[in-house]
């Protein structure tokens, strides 16, 4: 098991072919009190890069990126009637959506945790 | 950090702004505090139950002095300045030749001769230049850039003040003047107003520079007040319906299609003791008669409040369609209301649509979000009347 980042701040946790997706804390603390977020439907296949979704804060909408081509197995329903759980447990309550893997190979071009705070840091 | 920081100008809170963890964004050329650590919901919150204390020094002030101030600047807006009392306050909008809106302010008559005047930060060096060209002559234009600006906001802001300033809680909405704020170690002296742009009772204070961070600190001292960003000034102006000059309203709009009739007092109407004699009054008097009809004009577009039937912000720029798929429209401001805890807006939309209670769709992102026309403001106005 293993977490991997995205540079547009997004994180996967990964067991086996599936993994499971939502916004960094960095990303987070970025767009500010999160009111809404709009998450893709459970079954369809999306590209890595491709919008997935779009989380609203007070002041801003920002797209959701998919970090890996696969299917939507899942997503936090919870996250609808909650969005402020962005906020508050990014990498736990608040994830957004459970993705079988396509292509695991994906996987390598992305950041572990010491690149993706290096990374943060800068951004 | 960009290139552009370094070009930023910075008001005397600025180091305050950074000891308090404010996050900084530059605005109107300025670095401003957009939020404190507690955030834009909780601080928005606050304001509406205690009491903000907004950093609003990037605004412009002004004094325009000399026997014929108010007559001349009566003559760049729809608006009576002539006979408003003196220790009054009063909205006012400059217009372009062609009637649009160069700028909203807010002005305050010190004397029968003497104009104190509020305008945006971003506007501010051409509403200067503009006043300046069209009226220099006829009495002093003089900016104020060595005074700082205040804005203490919400229902517990008198209380706070009050315990300073003894004298300020008679003051009734949009009533002012000058004033002493004792710290504890030192005395004040500011000018204020009984007025604000959140729909809450609260002061704007104009203070020296030298003095702004004493005074800031002091109001930070009193149990009700807490430091609020810019981020939560927008969603409390927005709730309270107030318009944001560069969003709701600019020059490519005018004071009858930004629904602002209520800033022309009948003395400049039709009819009226001093009718027109501003800009384009001629344009502007025939479509305030126009407006006042059932439904209005065919083709003209109309400032709207909206309310969104799902729980998606409608951002600016966001295309309104009728439920033919016709475009009618565009939001110029949208978010989740925390107050209303709705997604509220304004907008622009054919004024034939703009009857309250009208169904209108948005197209967020391409999926389709009900909105009703909706009267504004969203939450109820806070203002001491006395």
């Amino acid at each position: 098991m293993s977490i991997k980042y995205t540079a547009d701040h997004e994180w996967l946790q990964v067991e086996g072919d599936i993994a499971t997706v939502g916004i960094t804390h960095h990303a987070q603390d970025a767009l500010g009190d999160v009111v809404f977020v709009d998450l893709p439907a459970v079954g369809a296949s999306i590209d890595a890069k491709a919008v997935a979704g779009v989380v609203e804060s007070v002041k801003a909408a920002a797209d959701v990126y998919m970090p890996v081509t696969g299917e939507i197995l899942e997503v936090n329903e919870t996250l609808r009637d909650d969005p402020s759980l962005a906020n508050t447990d990014p990498l736990g309550a608040g994830w957004f959506f459970k993705v079988k893997l396509s292509n695991p190979a994906e996987l390598d071009g992305l950041m572990d945790e010491t690149s993706y705070t290096a990374f943060s840091a800068n951004a | 950090m960009s290139a552009n920081d370094t070009t930023l100008l910075t008001t005397p809170l600025n180091a305050l702004h950074i000891e308090l963890g404010a996050r900084m964004v530059p605005f109107a050329g300025y670095s401003m505090p957009v939020q404190y650590p507690t955030g834009l919901m909780a601080e928005h919150h606050h304001t509406r139950k205690a009491a903000g204390l907004f950093d609003v020094s990037h605004m412009g002030q002004l004094r325009l002095r000399g026997p014929d101030a108010c007559a001349a600047f009566e003559s760049l807006m729809p608006v009576d300045v002539i006979d408003l009392p003196v220790g009054k306050q009063r909205y006012g909008l400059l217009l372009t030749e062609e009637g649009t809106i160069i700028d909203d302010l807010m002005f305050f008559k010190k004397a029968q001769d003497e104009l104190f005047v509020i305008v945006n930060g971003a506007c501010k060096a051409g509403d200067i230049a503009h006043i300046q060209a069209q009226i220099g002559k006829r009495c002093q234009v003089n900016p104020l850039p060595d005074y700082a600006l205040l804005a203490l906001q919400g229902p517990q802001a008198v209380t706070a003040l009050a315990r300073l300033a003894p004298g300020v809680e008679k003051l009734v909405f949009m009533t002012g003047g000058d004033f002493t704020v004792d710290t504890g170690t030192q005395k004040i002296n500011v000018f204020l107003t009984r007025s604000g742009y959140t729909g809450e009772d609260g002061f704007e204070i104009s203070v020296h520079n030298d003095h702004a961070e004493a005074l800031a600190r002091a109001l930070l001292a009193q149990p009700e007040v807490q430091p609020i960003g810019l981020g939560a000034r927008n969603s409390l102006r927005l709730e309270a319906g107030l318009c944001l000059y560069g969003n709701d309203i600019d020059t490519r709009t005018t004071p009858v299609e930004a629904s602002l009739n209520w800033a022309i007092q009948k003395v400049r109407r039709t009819g009226g003791a001093r009718e027109g004699g501003f800009p384009c009054a001629t344009k502007i008097l025939a479509a305030l008669a126009d407006s006042t009809g059932a439904s209005g004009t065919k083709g003209t577009k109309k400032r709207v409040g909206l309310i969104a039937q799902e729980r998606i912000p409608v951002r600016e720029h966001t295309e309104l369609q009728d439920g033919a798929g016709n475009r009618i429209g565009e939001v110029t401001s949208g978010l989740l209301g925390p107050t209303v805890n709705q997604c509220v807006a304004m907008g622009y939309i054919d004024a034939s649509l703009a009857a309250l209670g009208t169904p209108v769709v948005a197209i967020v992102r391409g999926k389709p979000v009900p909105m009703v026309v909706s009267a504004m403001p969203f939450v109820p106005t806070n203002y001491y009347r006395g």
